[in-house]
């Protein structure tokens, strides 16, 4: 009875791992599971954290400014204007975050299209979409965010736009390369004799085949993502106070470095977590989505 | 599936974009030909220099016939067969001439070269299909095999989904896969190959095309696969009258399953004639060659003779030779005569066509 209990248990686990063997390579990656840990962490807790703590990120109380961390209600400390860390931070990784999956989702979009159009019709478009793309990945980007950032109004939906026109280049370059292999697969042309248009044959038949690199590319650009906001956060051109954002806390942070560390400790680990989390998350899926390994 | 940078040139092929009207009483002897091919020329432009891979190709297939293509690797057929359908790469890099007339099972006729690709679209899959050599890698690996059913019937048919899935079991059933409902959400890594080629036939035939080219399609498959899979396009064939292209270079099927066959070497037709009287009285020395091959079980008694070979390669196609281009590898070659011009296509026998200057000569030698 027992036994035929463990055998009926036993198979599906089986089953899983055999349906999908990226799966099971994926959670074999340690790293790559720690991080997906702490990005869930991280997400939670600035997307529901704000209402469990009994305070307000912008609520100021002069009385408890710059309390050190763990002393008293304030877990993380306060800031020159007596506002609670805790759910500064908390606010802040809502502005970080969003800005990272939004710019990356946007930065997918054009880079897939450019990508996809340049390798399906490779020739003359082709060329002039991917030196295109070799011209804007020459600029030093950071030059390039900041002195944007410098002429347009700063919002987080600017900011987002920003971020993405200056990373969508990755993306491109991958999904040419895929397409470029792929529209000379036997299936290419077996679509093509059926009479699949071109756009058909570019949507449906060569994109879903190249989803892995691009699932790998824009993991590791959420990462860029999120350290381009902090960086032009931190340099004053980002989110603009008192919306806080993980770079522009580490900018207040800047003047009470020497008697209120925690100020710039706090929110740099935040942006160090989770940048290195999503690269982790990037290497596992990669190892796990390579066909090369198995199938 | 490719960019058309000239808008002007699809303007003034306007007039192809409507299908010509031809009533089957008036076309005569004609309307039985499904497919008419004449003067088809093929030219590849690489950094070699202009390969013609096609010259001169003429030809016809009837309704329920099936023409097999002979030849051995680059002689042309697989390109005749692209080409036909505008499958080549673009315009700057592949020209095609001559013209090919193709009539639907509605009666409408369509012109193949230079139409635009707007109506090729329409023609490929549903006028005309072909099935590929490997059946490994030509189901898309991402898509389960009723999607890609369901695909062609709704682009050329516009058929719901759920009228296009019942069509798909429909066809699974068919081309002779058990269980049809439940095959239907298989990707294609879960079937065998023959599995997948009867599948890829099932895509070809959903839209009831008139005309089916089959480019070697047995060649993956082991010998008792390919035997069914014979049988099934023969079956297919007999059911939906649809005329065949049977692309091969095993001459052991084209006995199986052609009505007529056309020898091609170099891109050039040498030979053309009724299945039976091209294995028993083949005229040109190629198709000797080739028939001669063929490993027998008991004429080389004791296996004292070795295995006939043709000798040599294949010529260059960016270099031929002058006249025949047979003509180095022909063990009746006679200066003067065979590399003087290029042979025309006489014919031997009525309905049988031979290019060869000394055909006559050499009907008993070997």
């Amino acid at each position: 009875m027992s036994i035929a209990h463990t055998a009926s248990l036993a198979p599906p686990r089986r089953a899983l791992a055999g349906r999908f063997p990226a799966l099971s390579r994926f959670l074999r990656h340690r790293p790559a599971l720690l991080g997906l840990g702490i990005v869930l962490i991280m997400t939670l807790a600035s997307f529901v954290g704000p209402w469990l703590i009994p305070f307000n990120a912008t609520d100021t109380d002069i009385r408890a400014r710059l309390t050190e961390p763990f002393v008293g209600s304030h877990v993380l400390g306060t800031d020159p204007l007596g506002r609670d860390i805790l759910a500064r931070l908390m606010y802040a990784g809502r502005i970080s975050l969003s800005v990272g999956f939004a710019a990356t989702a946007l930065s997918v979009v054009v880079g897939v299209l450019v990508g996809l159009v340049a390798g399906f019709y490779r020739g003359a478009i082709g060329a002039a979409l991917m030196r295109f793309v070799d011209a804007m990945l020459c600029f030093p980007t950071i030059f390039l965010l900041l002195a944007v950032a410098a002429l347009i109004e700063p919002s987080v939906a600017s900011i987002v736009v920003l971020i993405a026109l200056a990373s969508w280049m990755e993306v491109a370059r991958v999904v040419e390369g895929q397409i470029r292999s792929l529209r000379e697969r036997d299936f290419a042309l077996a679509a093509e004799s059926l009479g699949a248009s071109d756009s058909r044959i570019m949507f449906r038949e060569l994109l879903p085949n190249a989803v892995a690199p691009i699932v790998v590319a824009a993991t590791l650009n959420i990462a860029h993502a999120i350290l381009a906001e902090s960086y032009i956060s931190f340099l004053g051109f980002g989110i603009q106070p008192p919306t806080p954002s993980w770079g522009n806390m580490l900018e207040n942070a800047q003047s009470y470095l020497t008697n209120a560390p925690w100020l710039a400790i706090v929110p740099g680990l935040a942006i160090t977590l989770t940048v290195t989390s999503f690269n982790f998350i990037g290497d596992g899926l990669r190892d796990a989505l390579d066909a090369k390994l198995d199938r | 599936m490719r960019w058309t940078p000239n808008w002007i040139v699809e303007v003034m092929n306007m007039n192809l974009y409507e299908p010509i009207h031809t009533p089957a009483v008036q076309a005569g002897a004609q309307a039985e030909n499904v497919l008419d091919v004449r003067e088809l020329n093929v030219a590849f432009r690489t950094a070699a220099g202009t390969v013609h891979a096609v010259r001169d190709v003429s030809f016809s297939v009837r309704r329920g016939e099936t023409l097999a293509l002979v030849g051995e690797t680059s002689s042309g057929k697989s390109v005749t067969c692209l080409g036909l359908l505008g499958l080549t790469p673009p315009a700057p890099y592949c020209s095609i001439t001559g013209s090919a007339r193709l009539v639907a099972r509605d009666g409408n006729a369509y012109e193949l070269v230079g139409t635009p690709e707007r109506v090729m679209r329409r023609v490929r899959g549903g006028v005309a299909s072909v099935i590929f050599q490997e059946p490994m890698t030509s189901l898309n690996p991402v898509h389960t095999v009723g999607a890609q059913i369901c695909e062609s019937l709704r682009i050329h048919l516009g058929m719901s989904a759920r009228a296009a899935t019942d069509r798909a079991a429909e066809l699974l059933n068919q081309v002779g896969i058990s269980d049809p409902k439940r095959r239907l959400t298989n990707y294609p890594h879960e079937l065998s190959g023959g599995m997948r080629q009867r599948v890829m036939i099932a895509m070809a035939i959903a839209c009831e095309p008139s005309l089916l080219i089959a480019d070697e399609p047995t060649t993956a498959l082991d010998v008792t696969i390919q035997a069914q899979i014979l049988e099934l396009l023969e079956k297919l064939q007999s059911e939906t009258r649809m005329a065949m292209i049977y692309i091969t270079h095993n001459l052991g099927t084209v006995a199986e399953i052609a009505d007529r066959v056309m020898v091609m070497y170099a891109g050039r037709i040498v030979e053309q004639a009724d299945v039976v009287e091209l294995f028993t009285q083949p005229r040109h020395p190629y198709s000797r060659g080739l028939i001669h091959s063929v490993p027998r079980l008991h004429s080389n008694r004791a296996r004292k003779t070795p295995l006939f070979a043709i000798p040599g390669n294949v010529p260059d196609p960016a270099a031929h030779p002058p006249g025949c281009t047979f003509g180095p590898r022909c063990g009746h070659f006679e200066p003067g005569r065979c590399d003087a011009a290029v042979p025309v296509l006489e014919n031997a026998q009525p309905g049988h066509l031979v290019r060869c200057v000394r055909w006559p000569e050499i009907e008993g030698a070997v």
